[in-house]
């Protein structure tokens, strides 16, 4: 593959930012990605959602070529960068970022805060002066203070960490930054602060995002697109309105049903679909459709023929059962 | 769905007739570090009542999870409770240790959020439920795996008799997690304490290991403590709620009231955090809290939330507000200004505190 594959731009629709097709990642015998296809546009936020094991930050990784994909591409502002060498890929790495679940081991403990918030600076040759300017002003866009660049990572607390990283993440001006479950480790209140400043952030710069999450309230805060993982494969694809006013797999019904909402009266008068079992291990995954052994609704078909994700009623879907125009079953109705 | 007519009202009158399971007043943990003396648990009061789920709601550092664990002596050496807790009449602070093993599983258990580390790796399930029922049961062999069978079929895990033979690495994250809260209730202790259960877990398993709880609550009566962070799990089994705040109750109070008319501040701040389908609309900002969890040497006469609270004024820095009953209102709140302290009836959204700028800086 070579940069021979770039997509012209049509009727002045932008190029997306990033596309995987056909991304597969296997460790042994661990099937952690099994045939991902997925793109995301300048400027938009897409939420890969999905619970423990389904792959979804195995995808961030690839995209950022922390791991090399066992098949498939990755094309970054449309150059094919899945196959170049280390030194090729150096240049394109500017253009993605990744913000990590922990902070605090994603932070080097001996390095100041503005050498760390620095350091793509560095490697991409900015001079000294001219660091210490960038690094203090996006000290100041995350919110903290320009004087935190002397302090070390450990002098701060969990939320002000992970404005670091995204300090770090953004400084070198990504078209595309990775957040990998970027408000899972803090606390409630902290959170909201990290969501609300990520939103700010990505208004104000304009960068594209794959936000990976498994918590679906910030991604409705958050998402322009949706994209729902199971087992390696994705199960639907839809922008947030419709993944949330009319979720068409089994599998995001039953997600959306499961998540409590902090309201009592709701709460208590939804009916919720308890999955039965858990999710099978990704070393032997379920033949045919990957849900078919929880789902409430499965039939025969879907134990033998794996299902494509195809449009149906505006939506990406990978289930059997759901029409072209989108009608099918909804598990929060069966009993 | 459960939701035993005891309200708020009731709980005003501390000293009434009948004791309730778990008398808790006072309790006041200290640990003593190489920095210094640490305060993490001030002057903690609560009852736990017989089929009843009473959730501790607040963030890392708060003290729920020390001052659950104060309750049967399960910490470390260097740390320094007093107050009282009494379960079924017995007082529990001060015991001996010989005493407190006796109340432990069989009076007051616990399930932890972690099932991985607190199970044994190279015992089977079934063994390690087992050992429970011929410690505190003096049960045989056979009895305990008997028993066992029937625990295992309680929390809802299909071929107990399988799973039983298997070791814990064998078994996914919600299984485990259920055959911890089998190993919990394999005594029908009185008390359960679930201690973030679910926080380790999908939320497509969450779901069935509430609805475990909620069982548990019906079937066998028993009072169960919630320690949780988590205010959609609140909204999901809570009967009553109470909101700690560095060390200290500021908020109790029936589920559905806290969630409509909060008072303190704080948990005012907490729920505005939290996106939600209805609050959001993907739109409007999420409600910041400012400022950090204080770490405390010694609780000061003060309100601890004044630092970060919107309303605070002079006498919240000088004097501690007492959990108190709240002006036009059912539940208690430990405040000085109270939210929405406003005409009843009155629910519009500006009950909430006005917003507030942005988390720590520097």
């Amino acid at each position: 593959m070579s940069a021979a594959l770039q997509e012209p731009v049509v009727d002045g629709a932008p190029a997306p930012v990033c596309e995987v097709v056909d991304l597969v990642k296997h460790f042994g015998p661990v099937r952690a990605v099994d045939g991902i296809s997925l793109h995301v546009d300048p400027g938009t936020v897409v939420a890969l959602v999905g619970e423990s094991g389904s792959g979804k930050s195995t995808v961030g990784r690839l995209i950022v070529r922390l791991l090399e994909p066992t098949s498939g591409t990755v094309r970054l502002n449309g150059v094919d960068v899945s196959s170049l060498t280390r030194r090729a890929m150096r240049p394109h790495r500017r253009t993605v970022s990744i913000v990590f679940q922990d902070p605090a081991s994603s932070l080097d403990p001996r390095m100041t805060v503005g050498a760390i918030v620095g350091e793509p600076l560095r490697l991409h040759g900015a001079s000294s002066s001219q660091r210490a300017e960038r690094v203090g002003e996006m000290l100041e866009k995350v919110g903290l203070r320009r004087g935190v660049a002397g302090r070390y990572a450990h002098e701060l607390s969990g939320g002000q960490r992970q404005r670091v990283s995204i300090a770090r993440a953004l400084v070198s001006r990504p078209s595309l930054l990775v957040a990998d479950e970027p408000t899972s480790a803090l606390d409630v209140s902290v959170q909201a602060s990290v969501l609300n400043l990520l939103a700010d952030l990505q208004r104000d710069l304009g960068f594209a995002c794959l936000f990976i999450t498994h918590d679906l309230a910030a991604v409705e805060y958050l998402a322009d697109e949706v994209a729902v993982m199971y087992l390696g494969k994705l199960a639907e694809r839809a922008p947030r309105e419709r993944i949330f006013t009319a979720p068409r797999h089994p599998y995001t019904q039953a997600l959306l049903s499961a998540a409590p909402v902090p309201d009592p009266p709701t709460q208590r008068s939804r009916r919720r679909v308890v999955l039965s079992g858990d999710i099978p291990s990704s070393l032997s995954p379920p033949s045919g459709c990957r849900f078919h052994t929880r789902c409430p609704v499965a039939v025969d078909r879907c134990t033998t023929e794996v299902p494509d994700l195809r449009e149906a009623g505006g939506s990406l879907v990978a289930c059997h059962l759901v029409a072209d125009d989108g009608t099918g079953p909804d598990v929060r109705r069966v009993e | 769905m459960s939701a035993p007519a005891t309200g708020a009202a009731a709980d005003l009158l501390s000293g009434d007739a009948e004791e309730p399971l778990l008398r808790v007043r006072d309790l006041t943990v200290g640990f003593r570090t190489e920095d210094g003396p640490v305060s993490a648990v001030d002057h903690v009061s609560f009852d736990a009542r017989a089929g009843e789920l009473l959730a501790v709601v607040g963030e890392s550092g708060c003290g729920k999870s020390v001052a659950a664990m104060a309750l049967s002596g399960l910490l470390a050496r260097n740390a320094t409770v007093s107050g009282s807790v009494r379960l079924g009449g017995r007082e529990l602070v001060g015991a001996s240790p010989d005493q407190l093993r006796a109340v432990r599983g069989k009076e007051i258990a616990y399930i932890f959020q972690e099932p991985m580390t607190s199970l044994n790796p190279v015992f089977t399930v079934g063994r390690q439920v087992a050992e429970v029922l011929r410690v505190h049961e003096g049960m045989s062999r056979t009895q305990a795996l008997d028993r066992a069978v029937e625990l295992l079929d309680l929390v809802g895990i299909p071929h107990p008799r399988e799973r039983l033979r298997q070791y814990p690495h064998q078994l996914s994250g919600g299984l485990r997690q259920r055959v911890m809260i089998a190993m919990a209730v394999a005594c029908d202790p009185r008390v359960l304490v679930a201690d973030e259960p679910t926080t380790a877990l999908d939320v497509t398993v969450q779901a069935g290991i509430l609805d475990v709880l909620r069982d548990l609550r019906d079937r066998l009566g028993a009072a169960i403590v919630l320690i949780t962070h988590d205010l959609g799990v609140v909204a999901d089994v809570a009967d009553r709620v109470m909101v700690m705040y560095a060390g200290r109750v500021v908020e109790r109070s029936e589920v559905d009231e806290l969630f409509a008319r909060p008072r303190h501040h704080y948990t005012v701040g907490l729920l505005g955090a939290v996106p939600s389908a209805r609050v959001s609309g993907g739109e409007q900002r999420l409600r910041e809290i400012p400022g950090l969890v204080p770490t405390l040497e010694q609780q000061p006469d003060a309100c601890t939330f004044a630092a970060r609270c919107p309303a605070a004024d002079e006498r919240c820095r000088s004097q501690e507000p007492p959990l108190a009953p709240a002006p036009q209102s059912s539940h208690e709140v430990a405040c000085w200004h109270p939210a929405g302290t406003r005409p009843p009836g009155d629910r519009a959204p500006g009950d909430r505190a006005p917003g507030v700028a942005r988390e720590e800086s520097g």
